[in-house]
């Protein structure tokens, strides 16, 4: 089992990055006690025979890794949602892409702790590939929500490049002030 | 800290342009790929990440490449981190923490030393192009 709630989110991601996806879109929301990840792509997909089996450990579609038998990420993630008592959904067409949610109830005792958001957010916006990602953090409470959105191509963009470390430090630090001033940022409807 | 702005990034970026231009290169064409895997992140490759990021940062090293991979197929000593440094041959790190990842800037991007109790080879053929020619 993954030590953080947001290394289950680098994880599922990498999936996506995986199936050929152009557009990965990863929400990040907070309400109360409640912490509710949404992961969308628009890659491959999978048919109803492969999301039936895809919670299964001891499924794997044996392409990365041509003599290994487990598969560990998703059934990793279901086993910590029934455990902390969240909801968990995948929804998946060939073709169309593929979705997954997840919540987390973050006062059970046993709920992994958040984790380093600021990094794992980092990390998404520079994993390799000429795919499109935007990261949405909200924070919900009752009707007011707060939060900012940030695209890996806004980030190429502003940055050149995101692949140096000289790149990479500067990109963390916009990021940790997006987090530090959350709060100001009012999102209307 | 007032929010940074994507005009503030991008000066940010150009002042950081103008001071490696100034500086002698010793990151140059030095790349350090850390594995990321349902393993690696299980095993602290975020942490790895981080270190390497701010250890680099402490040394004003501000060129070295800095990606991500899958799981390497050496799950057993994860973190792992390949380093491809010139004049150096490329080699896997393994069992990475913040400790080792400043001795393998120090000893192997800086002093082109291998760190040698941490070496494991070359990942397993199974998940790296050309049977591991490249």
């Amino acid at each position: 089992m993954h030590a953080t709630l947001c290394d289950f989110v680098s994880d599922i991601v990498q999936n996506s990055i995986e199936a050929n996806s152009r557009l990965i879109e990863v929400d990040v929301e907070e309400n109360g006690n409640k912490m509710r990840f949404t992961i969308t792509d628009d890659g491959k997909g999978m048919d109803e025979h492969t999301l039936n089996v895809v919670l299964d450990p001891f499924y794997t579609d044996g392409i990365k890794h041509k003599s290994r038998t487990v598969g560990l990420g998703l059934p990793f993630l279901k086993q910590t949602v029934d455990a902390v008592g969240g909801d968990f959904s995948i929804e998946s067409e060939v073709g169309e892409g593929t979705t997954v949610k997840c919540s987390f109830l973050t006062d059970h005792i046993d709920c992994p702790p958040l984790g380093d958001l600021v990094t794992t957010i980092m990390m998404l916006l520079t994993y390799p590939g000429k795919h499109e990602l935007v990261v949405t953090h909200t924070i919900r409470n009752g009707a007011r929500r707060q939060g900012y959105s940030v695209a890996k191509s806004e980030m190429l963009e502003a940055l050149g490049e995101v692949e140096t470390s000289g790149s990479l430090m500067l990109l963390k630090k916009y990021l940790q002030s997006q987090e530090d001033s959350i709060e100001d940022n009012e999102i209307h409807a | 800290m007032a929010k940074m702005t994507l005009e503030e990034l991008r000066k940010l970026r150009d002042t950081k342009k103008n001071e490696i231009k100034k500086r002698d290169l010793s990151g140059r064409d030095t790349q350090i790929v850390i594995g990321m895997g349902t393993c690696g992140i299980a095993a602290g490759g975020k942490i790895v990440l981080d270190a390497f990021l701010s250890e680099l940062e402490l040394r004003k090293i501000d060129n070295v490449i800095v990606t991500q991979t899958g799981c390497m197929g050496l799950c057993y000593v994860e973190p792992t981190v390949e380093v491809i440094a010139p004049d150096m041959p490329p080699v896997i790190y393994g069992k990475v923490d913040a400790s080792v990842v400043k001795r393998i800037i120090d000893e192997h991007v800086v002093g082109k030393q291998m760190v040698s109790d941490h070496v494991f080879d070359r990942p397993s053929a199974d998940i790296i192009k050309d049977g591991g020619k490249r």
